[in-house]
């Protein structure tokens, strides 16, 4: 990314670019461990989506759809929230191959 | 009452990429708060985890009107913007129907401790603001020092456990009370674990007229030394153990919003966190003793103030 | 039509809110400059003013009030001194970083220990590097010219940055004068609309002000702050003139007094230029070539203006009403032997600091020190480089 010079900045220390931050993709600092999503067993209470620190839930239409993992961080916080008995987020290895979003 | 699903086609007002940890509280509790009104909204965010990690520049998480100016004055600068309002709305250069929200932020380091002040006088001049300390009992932005709310005995750099030392000497301040000294129309505590009671507060608070204050639990993985994927859990403990009460006064009047069925000792608090750990040592037993006793204190006199 | 009305310093300034309207107005009271406060709050009280007044819990809030207000989108002034400035300092600098065209009248005092609620220069100079335009001011009349001329000078498109008026504590914010107080629909006029830039209360535009940034803009940032006040100049020219147009009393950045023949010469701002004046004039009478040199505005600097009208002199004074402990120097004098250093026609230069803590400076004070630049023209030597006026040795 091109830096701007002091001339080409917005005056007063602005930045005029809201939520511009999705380009970060968080799911970078992801090591060891993370998240796999069961879409039959999901009861979609959406306790992961509200309890995600990184916003990285997939919600589409009105319904829990998996993982983003561009910016899941691997917490595991969505897989001890979720409250199935027979979860419908689990954490796994890494390098376990999951399809985009996680879904079974 | 509010469904999730609805909340979470709501537009986000703080977007994903921020730079906050792994497992960390503080956007749970603005993914809650910032959904409780849909109005127009403007911010101003003490220095702290949250200002520092959703706008290092040229990137921005803020997806509304925000502002930082420092660490100590957020509630300050908030009551300058909503200042303008009122000035400009008189003037008729804002539409008289025009509403907007005015929030202030701070951590526990920009509320209790350096921004009490600023704090107290924008309440007490009646501004028609909001204010949010998201209380993580540290300055975790710096590292970890003790604030005014770091609990009885928590190790943290400022107030280290050593040989000669158990961690923090000092209770914790009740800020919440001394906000509710301030005679304004709405005080409380919350945490993000009871999320439809922390969604209600926030509500409450953005349709109080006049001043209006939150006190929220923030989880800190980093500084409390805790198993990042339990948080949430965490923060029930806190709840069952009465450790951080669930509670708000409006106009003056005390009413608990939760009730463990069963109250939990403290040291299951503790035991989870990292923070604590020298506690446990045999010279330090009376700490563990002490705190019990604080806490169960405080539970008690919030009865007696909401006549339970 | 302007009446002529007695007003002290304080009054002046007051009076000139009361004519302008800023949108908020967030102070805190301190002696010498409370009257200020006071009376906006009145004002507020007899609904002669239509913006808001806060009376916050300290300076430190006053100036992150206005702050707040100013990034908000509208004119926004307060008023302060010594350690009210001195609690604020964290703050202005944020101010002028922000790009916030706030306006604050300084009544000059001392700073503590001692504590010491006279004037001097102390806190304004103490704030000289925060990125604010400094004007000083002579007497009431210019305290409330250039109080006016002060929004327009923060608030031109270019500028936008933050302008303090000094007057002197007691000396003019306690003092009384028959002023020219101009009509308030004029000075409305003079003054104008007020053109938010990117303003917080305008929510279809969201933006984060204020942000962190990293070693990778900090310094782009300031450099584009610093444009701000680089800018200031032809705007403080073509303000003066306008003003000068408009109400008879023109202004730039110096005044040049008895300066045409001159071949000692005086440097001194704020009121004790005025008496710096009645020494001149009776220096003169003694046939001696004497002028004063009175700097209106302190930042920015006019180093070339000043270097000009300084460059023939054979010896030149420069007064400070503030010290600067361990430095080469007070600080107006460092900044004007600098300014010289290109001229390979110069003067000698000494620097005499004078009235801290409100302590008198008076006719007699300022023929000492034609006495000693004469000296110093006549024999080309400097002997005390550095020294105190009415000071107990
Ligand atoms: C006047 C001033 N003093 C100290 C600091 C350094 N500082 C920045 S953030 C911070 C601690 C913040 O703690 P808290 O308010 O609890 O927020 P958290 O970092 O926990 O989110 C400190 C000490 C500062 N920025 N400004
Ligand atoms: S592990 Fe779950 S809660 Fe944590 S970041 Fe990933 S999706 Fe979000
Ligand atoms: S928490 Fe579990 S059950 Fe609930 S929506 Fe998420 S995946 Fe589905
Ligand atoms: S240090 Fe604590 S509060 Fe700060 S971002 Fe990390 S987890 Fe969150
Ligand atoms: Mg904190």
């Amino acid at each position: 990314m091109k830096k701007e010079t002091w001339k080409e900045l917005t005056i007063g220390t602005i930045n005029l670019d809201a939520g511009n931050s999705v380009k970060n993709l968080t799911g970078t600092w992801r090591s060891g461990k993370k998240p796999q999503f069961i879409q039959d067993k999901c009861i979609q209470c959406f306790f992961c989506w509200l309890y995600c620190p990184h916003s990285a839930i997939l919600v589409e239409g009105d319904e829990v759809k998996g993982i983003n993992y561009d910016y899941c961080t691997g917490c595991g916080i969505c897989s001890v929230e979720c409250p199935p008995k027979e979860k419908a987020i689990i954490m796994v290895k890494e390098e376990v191959k999951l399809a985009e979003g996680g879904a079974e | 009452m509010a469904k999730l699903k609805d909340l979470a086609a709501m537009e986000d007002r703080l977007v994903a990429g921020h730079g906050m940890c792994i497992g960390c509280g503080i956007p749970i509790i603005f993914r809650i708060v910032l959904r409780a009104t849909e109005d127009p909204l403007i911010i101003a965010n003490a220095t702290g985890c949250l200002e520092v990690c959703t706008t290092i520049f040229p990137r921005t998480s803020w997806n509304i009107t925000w502002v930082h100016s420092a660490f100590e004055n957020a509630a300050a600068t908030i009551a300058g913007v909503e200042s303008m309002y009122q000035a400009l709305k008189k003037k008729g250069r804002i539409p008289e129907d025009k509403k907007i929200r005015f929030l202030g932020i701070g951590g526990d380091g920009g509320t209790y401790d350096i921004g009490l002040q600023a704090l107290s006088g924008a309440v007490e001049r009646g501004h028609d603001i909001v204010y949010i300390c998201y209380d993580n009992n540290v300055y975790a932005n710096t590292g970890g020092q003790r604030s005014s709310a770091t609990p009885l005995g928590a190790s943290a750099t400022t107030s280290p456990e050593g040989k000669e030392s158990p961690g923090k000497l000092q209770r914790r301040k009740d800020l919440t009370k001394i906000l509710v000294a301030h005679n304004i129309p709405y005080v409380a505590q919350a945490s993000p674990n009871r999320w439809q009671d922390l969604y209600k507060k926030a509500q409450k608070a953005f349709e109080t007229e006049g001043p209006a204050f939150l006190n929220i639990l923030c989880l800190c993985p980093t500084e409390w030394k805790y198993d990042e994927s339990q948080g949430i859990r965490l923060a029930q403990t806190a709840i069952d153990s009465c450790v951080w009460p669930l509670y708000e006064v409006e106009n003056g009047k005390y009413k608990i919003n939760y009730l463990p069925k069963e109250k939990k000792p403290v040291l299951e608090w503790i035991k989870a966190q990292g923070r604590f750990r020298h506690l446990f040592k045999e010279e330090n037993a009376w700490v563990l003793e002490e705190f019990q006793k604080q806490v169960d204190e405080d539970w008690e006199e919030l009865h007696k103030l909401a006549n339970l | 039509m302007s009446t002529l009305k007695t007003l002290n310093g304080n009054q002046t300034i007051a009076e000139a809110v009361r004519q302008i309207d800023p949108d908020v107005m967030a102070a805190y009271p301190i002696t010498p400059s409370t009257a200020i406060v006071e009376a906006i709050a009145k004002f507020k009280a007899d609904g002669l003013i239509t913006g808001e007044f806060v009376c916050p819990e300290s300076e430190h809030s006053a100036m992150s009030l206005c702050i707040g207000a100013s990034s908000a989108g509208g004119r926004v002034m307060t008023a302060t001194a010594s350690q009210g400035l001195a609690l604020m300092w964290e703050m202005l600098y944020i101010a002028a970083g922000l790009r916030l065209p706030i306006v604050a009248a300084i009544a000059n005092r001392s700073l503590s220990a001692p504590i010491n609620i006279h004037g001097d220069h102390s806190d304004t100079m103490g704030a000289r590097d925060s990125g604010w335009i400094q004007i000083y001011s002579e007497n009431c009349q210019e305290a409330y010219d250039n109080f006016i001329q002060a929004f327009r000078i923060g608030e031109d498109l270019k500028v936008r940055t933050p302008v303090l008026v000094g007057l002197d504590g007691f000396i003019i914010s306690h003092s009384m004068e028959v002023i020219q107080v101009e009509d308030d629909d004029e000075v409305k006029k003079f003054v104008g609309e007020y053109k938010p830039v990117y303003p917080l209360l305008d929510t279809s535009r969201k933006m984060t002000v204020g942000p962190i940034d990293f070693t990778d803009y900090y310094f782009e940032h300031k450099r584009n702050q610093i444009e701000g006040i680089e800018n200031a100049p032809p705007v403080i020219e073509a303000v003066g003139k306008e003003f000068g147009r408009d109400f008879g009393r023109q202004y730039g950045f110096l005044e040049e007094y008895r300066m045409d023949d001159a071949e000692i010469c005086i440097v001194v701002m704020s009121s004790a230029a005025g008496t710096c004046k009645d020494a001149v004039d009776e220096l003169r009478s003694d046939g001696k070539r004497i002028g004063l040199l009175k700097p209106r505005i302190y930042r920015p600097f006019a180093h070339q203006k000043i270097a000009e009208a300084l460059k023939k002199m054979k010896a030149v004074a420069v007064l400070d009403r503030s010290s600067s402990p361990g430095a080469f120097g007070a600080p107006l004098f460092t900044d004007i032997r600098s300014a010289l250093y290109d001229y390979e026609e110069r003067p000698h230069i000494v620097n005499y600091v004078y009235g801290l803590g409100g302590r008198d400076i008076k006719v007699e004070h300022f023929k000492e020190v034609a006495l000693k630049l004469e000296k110093i023209a006549e024999t080309g030597k400097v002997e005390e480089l550095y020294g105190y006026i009415n000071l107990r040795e």
